[in-house]
């Protein structure tokens, strides 16, 4: 009877994953998928946003089978697109032809097309409200009915002169543009890099920028945002000129009928945001003058604090400055991954127990060279 | 005399702007105002320097700041890229060479063999958190010496010479006085025995007796080794202690230039007389 | 419901780019290749370098063998091993010698490796210089230039300080004579196993979305100063409990029962076949 190698890891992987699953279904609780699209939209919007992928059921699947951890969720449906196929590129999608639910400006009291507030949980008060332990499926069917019958047969008739290209609002950059205040910006076709199948390199394209920072964790996202207008380092409290939520139509091109032509292939949500930070530039004649310069946020989902966010990086990486780190687009655009991020913080429980006794060694002999000085 | 022999460094037309350059000021020097173009805003921080070094003397270059002198310093340590102009040294290829083109490879292989430089600065020029003997090491390293003990012995003879006691050696700079600073600066300028030092305002900043030590240092180490030096300053008191022979800088050009003691007693550019009935 | 996965996860496409970016690897050794790196199923910083490059080459004739702090029963390597059998159904082996393809995190096996075998390391950290430099827009022009001068320095001053060199694991390599290389977490006791190896060696870093490799038999030099020569980590006076090998690496442990402190060796299947051949030999 030979020597046998020990077994035991993948049973304890088995076991594992099952007090995980044990752990999700001890309650005697199977939250349904359509629940979590319905109740908690917000996460589901947030996930997709953070793993560039567009889908409410299977970001809601994702979320119930990480049992709610965001940075799981996201991992999961990561992996997911990672399989898919890629059938078609959209044509480009112009944001004016944003059917807006909801559009405000911080810059100017009154803008073209009006402020709508829209939904937002920007003015509840932050009350925990006990009610909603009572709140059962019935009553909130019973107020969708009550709802959609009173309030929107008022705004019914309304609503009817607002489709088409009424639905579509005048943006608020385009105003201080034709008051020459925001210069025109020039024009590029340049195509725009991918960063799921081309390598990252250094210095990176705006393209890259924007597609890292719209895929970054909302946290993180936030929390490097909040840096750059709190000022360190470099002070700067930069206006919203328009914040937009509402539903973009996506459309892809295709010559199958003969002729090029556009088809609709349906609609994403999404949260855009276009930000004004006062800089200096220079006119014709030399002279330093103060204008506006602009940074620019787009989200899949309602996703406001990130896109804001977003914004305001994204006008820090277009003007680096040595004394910002937030400008620094190596420092932003390689931490603010979920999946990377968490999984290199994560990476440290697996053994390290080689490296470590590595480690002790070198420290018992400095030590031991030390004791002998 | 030094007319037949042939300089050590040389350089000529040596220009260094900052930003695009365009059709108004680019062939048209006489529009640049005081080294700026009102139109695309570059900035010329050199324009047509040319000047030569002899083996074993002193030239200083003075200016007040924004004359180009820190700039031209740096073109020389390839601490930026030259814009235009030629760069040679006696010691590289038997200055057939205009080192501006060469490849970066090369320009490191001069910086690190033929060149010794001191900062105004001692940030710019040390590891502030590591020890001396480290920032000492560290142009050796960078000229393939691989021993350890060699490295040790040869930094802590320097640091002799520089006046910096042995139980500091292991200290780093970061826990040094300024004077301290630019003496590990000088040492560290002299691991390889470069032929030519530059010295970019080594003294601006330290007080007056901190100075004189500084300056009676370098003095004592160019009579022993024969280095050929380059001093900048903005301080004519310190070109007049140093330097045999002077160009003095405005806006990017050189406006005179001449033996230290002839520009001292007869300055003929109006700018230069200031600066000397300044000194007086 | 999963849906049917293809063989080695992978698409071709990815499977083909990851493949050149192997060749250009091969073609220069030590230096680091960028790669447009894939998400898999297994989290980042947990070996999806290494599992796409091995994704990328398994063929159904090979036979795989996955370690993790040089047992073939870590969990992690068992987790990956399933990822690898599970999409491909190629056979896996515990024995270095019938492997094929080793995919390893934290060690060179004990056992000497053949022509033929590839060795695929997983890295944390690829860049050598990165202590030194924090960006990567400089440390790409410094490698450019071959100028190392900022790792030497290191080493200096950490003799300066502490009277050696203070690396443990991780210890930097200058491949081919031109490119420093970190060559993974590997303990400065393996270290030596790379130079003129004639195994392929291979290097993933998922996360850092880099590739490099050594080609079979290339000088793989470790830095040291020429008075202050490359250490390995020491067992002086130490061995092996269950074979009283002293010139393999051993894990430190403790006696449940006992508390008493002992070492072993720390490749699992090295012990295992050591053992073997040991007891063969008694019965024989």
């Amino acid at each position: 009877m030979g020597y046998v190698a020990v077994k035991g890891g993948a049973e304890a992987i088995r076991e594992s994953n099952l007090l995980e699953k044990y752990q999700r279904c001890r309650g005697g609780r199977s939250v349904c998928v359509d629940d979590i699209c319905g109740n908690l939209k917000k996460l589901v919007d947030c996930v997709m946003s953070e793993s560039s992928l567009y889908s409410p059921e299977l970001a809601a699947l994702a979320i119930k089978q990480a049992q709610g951890d965001p940075a799981e969720a996201v991992f999961i449906l990561r992996a997911h697109r990672s399989t898919l196929p890629r059938l078609y590129v959209t044509t480009v999608t112009d944001t004016s032809g944003m059917q807006v639910e909801r559009r405000i400006s911080s810059s100017f009291k009154d803008i073209p097309g009006g402020q709508i507030l829209g939904a937002s949980p920007d003015f509840q008060h932050r009350l925990l409200d006990y009610d909603l332990y009572e709140e059962t499926c019935g009553d909130a069917r019973a107020f969708q009915e009550q709802y959609e019958e009173e309030i929107l047969r008022e705004i019914g008739e309304e609503k009817e002169k607002q489709t088409g290209e009424a639905g579509r609002l005048p943006r608020v950059v385009d105003y201080l543009r034709s008051q020459n205040l925001i210069p025109e910006p020039v024009l590029s076709d340049e195509a725009p890099h991918d960063i799921t199948t081309e390598p990252l390199v250094f210095p990176s394209t705006r393209s890259i920028r924007l597609q890292i920072l719209t895929r970054g964790m909302t946290g993180a996202v936030t929390a490097l945002g909040y840096a750059k207008i709190r000022g360190f380092g470099i002070s700067h409290h930069p206006n919203i000129g328009e914040l937009r939520v509402g539903s973009l139509p996506l459309r892809i091109a295709s010559d199958l009928s003969g002729t090029r032509e556009e088809y609709y292939i349906g609609e994403v949500e999404a949260t855009e945001v276009e930000i004004f930070m006062m800089e200096e530039q220079q006119e014709e004649n030399e002279k330093s003058v103060l204008g506006i310069g602009l940074g620019y946020g787009l989200c899949f989902g309602q996703n406001e604090a990130k896109a804001i966010a977003m914004s305001v990086l994204e006008y820090s990486m277009e003007h680096p400055n040595p004394r910002d780190p937030t400008s620094d687009e190596e420092f932003v655009l390689l931490h603010i991954d979920a999946v990377e991020s968490a999984g290199f913080i994560s990476h440290l429980k697996l053994p390290h127990y080689v490296t470590f006794q590595s480690k002790l060694d070198r420290i018992r002999n400095i030590r031991k060279e030390n004791s002998h000085d | 005399m030094k007319e037949q022999e042939q300089p050590v460094l040389t350089l000529k037309h040596f220009n260094k702007f900052f930003g695009p350059g365009c059709p108004y000021c680019r062939e048209k020097p006489e529009n640049r105002r005081n080294g700026y173009c009102p139109k695309c805003h570059t900035v010329y921080a050199c324009q047509d320097i040319s000047l030569s070094l002899y083996r074993g003397e002193i030239v200083g270059i003075v200016g007040e700041s924004g004359s180009g002198k820190s700039t031209l310093m740096q073109a020389l340590y390839f601490d930026n890229a030259a814009t235009g102009g030629e760069y040679h040294l006696e010691a590289y290829q038997n200055g057939k060479e205009n080192i501006f083109s060469s490849s970066r490879q090369q320009q490191k292989w001069v910086r690190n063999m033929l060149l010794g430089m001191v900062y105004q600065n001692p940030t710019m020029g040390l590891k502030m958190n590591f020890s001396a003997r480290s920032n000492i090491a560290e142009k050796m390293i960078a000229a393939g010496n691989r021993n350890v003990h060699s490295m040790v012995a040869r930094s802590d003879v320097l640091l002799d010479q520089v006046h910096i006691p042995p139980a500091r050696r292991k200290d780093s700079p970061c826990n040094f006085s300024g004077g301290m600073q630019q003496r590990v600066q000088i040492a560290k300028a002299l691991a390889n025995e470069p032929p030519i030092l530059l010295l970019d305002e080594v003294t601006t900043g330290l007080d007056l007796s901190v100075q004189a030590d500084v300056l009676e240092l370098i003095q004592e180490i160019q009579r022993e080794r024969q280095n050929s030096v380059l001093v900048v300053s903005h301080d004519l008191s310190v070109i007049r202690m140093l330097a045999d022979r002077t160009v003095v800088m405005l806006n990017g050009r050189i406006i005179e230039e001449g033996l230290t003691d002839q520009i001292l007693e007869d300055p003929q550019h109006p700018y230069t007389q200031q600066l000397v009935y300044s000194l007086l | 419901m999963i849906r049917e996965k293809h063989f080695a996860f992978l698409d071709e496409n990815s499977k083909r780019e990851i493949r050149r970016a192997l060749l250009k690897a091969v073609a220069i050794p030590g230096y680091q290749v960028p790669f447009a790196s894939r998400e898999l199923p297994i989290a980042r910083g947990w070996g999806t370098g290494g599992v796409q490059i091995t994704l990328s080459l398994v063929g159904k004739g090979d036979t795989i063998k996955v370690i993790d702090q040089g047992s073939d029963e870590s969990v992690n390597a068992v987790s990956l091993r399933s990822l690898i059998q599970e999409t491909t159904g190629v056979s896996s082996t515990i024995h270095t010698a019938q492997a094929t393809l080793i995919q390893t995190r934290h060690r060179i096996p004990e056992r000497p490796l053949k022509e033929g075998q590839i060795l695929v390391l997983q890295v944390p950290l690829p860049e050598p210089l990165r202590n030194v430099e924090p960006s990567e827009y400089k440390t790409k022009k410094l490698h450019g230039e071959a100028d190392y001068s900022g790792v030497w320095l290191k080493m200096f001053e950490d003799i300066m300080r502490y009277g050696q060199v203070a690396t443990d694991a991780d210890h930097p390599v200058c491949v081919n004579g031109r490119y420093v290389m970190a060559p993974s977490p590997i303990p400065r006791f393996d270290n030596p196993k790379m130079n003129g190896s004639p195994a392929l060696m291979l290097f993933g870093a998922g996360r850092e979305k880099k590739i490099y490799a050594v080609p079979p038999y290339t000088k793989v030099v470790s830095l040291a100063f020429d008075d202050y020569l490359f250490q390995r980590e020491r067992f002086a006076g130490k061995k092996c409990r269950l074979t009283g090998l002293t010139n393999v690496y051993l894990d430190e442990l403790t006696d449940e029962k006992t508390g008493e402190v002992y070492y072993q060796t720390n490749d699992s299947s090295y012990l295992l076949e050591y053992l073997n051949r040991e007891k063969e030999g008694e019965t024989e």
